[in-house]
């Protein structure tokens, strides 16, 4: 009973926003990343937390709250791939960091991120106020092989109903990381792993006999051997971090065997086998701007990465793998962009692919009519270094243009009255 | 270099620092017990080039003006003119920049390129001397790989000089050097001529994390890491005494040994005769006033603070001091110190009075887009108000950074005289979409996107699996 809630991902469904208010934005070139493309001069209509209509012929209800965006740019919200948000406040003050299990050796398959993400972080609205409305938060590989389970959060300001899918994934790591944890061998590291599934597999099919004591040891606890049913099951995907070309394939081999849905981040040289992945519809989440040969696994890292990457036809997704830097996300867009990458690829890898590879693409990804209301106004170019957003819509509620920097901010500003700063009155 | 010209780069240390330290007197040079080994200098020689002029260009020259429609000629590895119309010298090679925009070339202030070398493994840490909290004998330029991968991918960025540090787990880590974004089988042969040393120095949390906390010894607080850093300079004064008063000794016909050498001493009483600058890291702005106020104590002067996370409270303090602020366009938070960054940092550090805003890099990554992180700096000011053009921009990234490293009379903007340190980009530098087309160092094409040829690559990017169209 307990076991088949957990077996299938947990599909939290969230009802129309608190706050949702009736808007229309006016006028704006709308990037709807759907099958509408783009739309110059078009009206997008926002009602119940809902897109409700988008285009040009669009009529605009009566009562709505108007915003003339012309000259401006509209797109739905960004989403980062792999972030820590809400994990950590401060990366260097432990209490603050609850990215990964520090100290714990074992697989920690069932450790889930959702136990320690904090939706009143300080990092929500100096994120969001730049125009990324989603992300995947995922663990950090510690000491297992297998970190545990990542979800998929939004960071608008309703607190009691942040959480939009979890788990989303299951987060493993091969490569010189992979090898280092377990004991120094890549080969050392397929090991444990195939192990683990195949433990998996038969606690799966022997729960029974292992309740009763008739079974024989596992590698992994009872905790983790649940987490992993999804994945062995090909139903939850395994996200595994992995640079060189040659352990990406080491992967690939281990999804054919078990059957595992497979989902490939950092890959430095994954445009080295692109057609493998390709063939085995193995998506890839990619930083664009990571183009250090700063380790041995990543000696072909280039910026063409991500450009390659989609002319072979492979899935791409941004990510930042970071926590403040989020933000930063459509810098890296635009990098790809200027490396080879069609802008429209670029704008659907922070949007549309990543509501499909995360499951979320009925309510997500494109500005369409019944999609959440995840929707941005820019003063210009949303890849380019120099623009920024006007309005910023989570699910319908206009986020207000505040943080913690702004009002940093905002005290410093003016230092003419030294002497009288405003702390001291 | 021979020993003759030695001299004559000492001559151009002098005229370099841009303004006394208050406790260099002039007696002091006479009293400094060592001139450095010539062994050192710089052996960079530029690479050939001929007359070359670049038309049609937007020139922002980070002397304030903004050219449409401009010209740059460069002769003999020099600026030799800039404007709308310039003569074309017989033989000149003409670039048609009609649609691109050329600037300085871009400096960095803050890198440790060669001293934590691509691919970071444990043998190529060699940035932080992490033996004792004091090490001003070390110089970084002894630990630069000149065939760190990481160069030439600066080089596809624009940047044309940068200045190499050692890491921040010493309250004072050592010597800090300016080299030529080229390549060269040593560091000497990459070393700025006439450059002046940094001394890097550190406070806050990674000293004291360094010894404190992982070493469970002296300094392991921040009043530990003011002490440490106090009792080294009390120790160069002594240490200046001792050899002033064997020289009027000396002078005075007594036949004295003179005092043992101690190259520790030598780093700090180089600044303390102005001729070494020194850059400090710092982040918060209560612990960047206490820098000021042991500098003061001590009589040097403090070039520039570098990370300086919150440049912005003090932007007034540090410009009334002459103090240069070298920062990210955004990083913040990932630490405590680091807390209360924002991303008007810059534009509120330029926006002071006499404000020296620099926007560095300390990365492998950021240091190859540094003309983004200005244009990120720039959009943040605009949105608070502030009307800040491209030609204000570009300061940050070439000028700025030249005058806290010392090297503003020869680089750094495009005037007459000055070295031919030029960037053709493809576009508004500050773009997203713009890059460096090619980039001129001393007059010489160093770096050219449209042509493999032009596109320097170390030792070590030879026959990697995987190459792609050149040095990207």
């Amino acid at each position: 009973m307990r076991a088949g809630a957990l077996l299938s991902a947990l599909l939290l469904l969230g009802s129309a926003s608190a706050g949702a208010e009736t808007v229309a934005i006016v006028g704006g070139t709308v990037y709807t990343v759907g099958p509408a493309g783009k739309i110059e001069g078009a009206t997008v209509v926002l009602e119940d937390g809902k897109v409700r209509a988008v285009g040009r012929d669009v009529a605009v209800p009566d009562g709505a709250r108007q915003i003339d965006a012309k000259g401006k740019v509209v797109t739905p919200g960004f989403m980062d791939s792999l972030t820590r948000l809400g994990l950590v406040e401060v990366s260097q003050v432990e209490g603050t960091n609850d990215t990964r299990p520090n100290e714990d050796d074992r697989f920690t398959a069932a450790f889930d991120v959702v136990d320690g993400i904090n939706p009143r972080s300080i990092l929500f609205p100096i994120t969001r106020i730049e125009g990324v409305t989603r992300a995947v938060v995922a663990p950090q590989t510690g000491e297992s092989l297998i970190a545990g389970q990542g979800a998929v959060i939004h960071l608008g300001t309703e607190r009691s109903d942040w959480l939009l899918r979890s788990p989303v994934a299951m987060y493993a790591v091969l490569g010189e990381s992979g090898a280092g944890l377990a004991g120094g061998a890549r080969g050392a590291a397929m090991l444990r792993l195939r192990e683990a599934f195949q433990d998996a597999l038969d606690y799966g099919s022997n729960r029974r006999a292992f309740e009763s004591g008739d079974r024989r040891e596992y590698a992994l606890s009872r905790l983790d051997l649940e987490a992993l049913q999804p994945v062995v099951k090909g139903e939850l995907p395994l996200v595994i971090t992995v640079n060189r070309a040659s352990d990406i394939e080491a992967a690939l081999r281990l999804a054919r065997d078990f059957h595992l849905k497979l989902i490939v981040a950092g890959g430095r040289e994954a445009w080295m086998v692109a057609r493998q992945l390709v063939d085995a519809k193995v998506p890839v989440l990619l930083d664009p701007m990571a183009n250090l040969p700063d380790s041995f696994e990543a000696l072909g890292a280039t910026l063409e990465s991500a450009g390659l990457l989609h002319k072979a036809g492979v899935t791409v997704a941004f990510m930042t793998g970071d926590s403040h830097d989020v933000r930063n996300i459509k810098q890296a867009a635009g990098n790809a962009v200027s490396y080879g990458m069609p802008w429209d690829a670029a704008l659907a890898a922070l949007t549309l692919v990543p509501a499909r590879i995360w499951g979320i693409v009925d309510r997500y990804g494109t500005l369409e009519p019944g999609k959440d209301a995840d929707v941005v106004v820019w003063d210009g170019d949303p890849l380019e270094t120099t623009s920024y957003p006007e309005h910023v819509f989570i699910r319908g509620v206009e986020v207000p243009r505040d943080s913690r920097q702004i009002r940093l901010r905002e005290r410093y500003k003016d230092l003419s009255g030294v002497g009288e700063l405003p702390y001291r009155q | 270099m021979t020993a003759r010209s030695c001299s004559l780069v000492f001559l151009l240390c002098l005229t370099l620092i841009p303004s006394p330290s208050p406790g260099a007197d002039k007696k002091a040079a006479k009293d400094r017990p060592f001139e450095p080994p010539d062994l050192y200098v710089s052996t960079y020689k530029p690479l050939p080039s001929r007359p070359t002029v670049i038309t049609n260009a937007t020139v922002l020259t980070a002397a304030g003006e903004r050219i449409e429609g401009g010209a740059v000629l460069m002769r003999d590895g020099k600026i030799a003119a800039v404007g709308r119309q310039l003569p074309l010298p017989a033989g000149a090679l003409v670039i048609d920049a009609r649609g691109k925009w050329v600037t300085p070339g871009v400096i960095d202030a803050h890198s440790h390129l060669g001293v934590y070398a691509s691919p970071e493994v444990d043998a190529h840490g060699d940035g932080n001397e992490v033996t004792d909290p004091v090490t001003a004998d070390v110089w970084a330029e002894h630990s630069i790989w000149p065939q760190d991968p990481q160069i030439p991918l600066a080089l596809a960025g624009g940047v044309t000089a940068q200045h190499i540090l050692p890491g921040s787990a010493n309250l004072i880590g050592g010597r800090s050097v300016t080299i030529k974004n080229v390549l060269g089988r040593s560091a000497e042969d990459m070393k700025f001529p006439g450059a002046p040393y940094g001394l890097k120095m550190a406070c806050g949390e990674n000293p004291k994390r360094t010894y404190g906390t992982e070493k469970g010894r002296f300094p392991s607080t921040r009043m530990g890491n003011i002490a440490g850093t106090r009792e080294a300079w009390a120790e160069a004064l002594d240490y200046r005494q001792e050899w002033a008063e064997y020289q009027s000794e000396k002078d005075a016909g007594k036949d004295e040994s003179p005092p043992e050498r101690n190259l520790e001493m030598e780093s700090l009483l180089g600044v303390l005769d102005g001729k070494i600058l020194v850059q400090n890291h710092c982040y918060r702005a209560d612990e960047m006033l206490e820098m000021i106020q042991v500098a003061r104590e001590f009589g040097y002067k403090i070039a520039a603070f570098h990370h300086a996370v919150e440049a912005y409270k003090i932007a007034d303090v540090l410009a009334e001091n002459g103090i240069c602020a070298a920062l990210w366009a955004d990083s913040w938070g990932f630490k405590m110190e680091a807390f209360d960054g924002i991303r008007e940092n810059v534009a509120l550090v330029d926006h002071a009075k006499n404000g020296c805003a620099i926007v560095h890099s300390d990365s492998a990554l950021g240091i190859q887009r540094l003309n983004q992180e200005a244009g990120k700096a720039m959009a943040a000011g605009r949105r608070m108000g502030f009307p800040l053009r491209e030609e204000d921009a570009i300061r940050w990234i070439t000028i700025n950074p030249a005058k806290a490293l010392g090297i503003a009379k020869q680089t750094g903007s495009l005037e007459p005289g000055k070295m031919a340190d030029v960037v053709i980009w493809s576009g508004n530098p500050f773009s997203v979409y713009s890059k460096a087309e090619q980039v001129y160092i001393d007059g010489a094409l160093v770096y050219d996107r449209n042509d493999p040829a032009r596109q320097p690559r170390t030792d070590f990017s030879l026959g990697l699996p995987g190459e792609v169209g050149g040095a990207q």
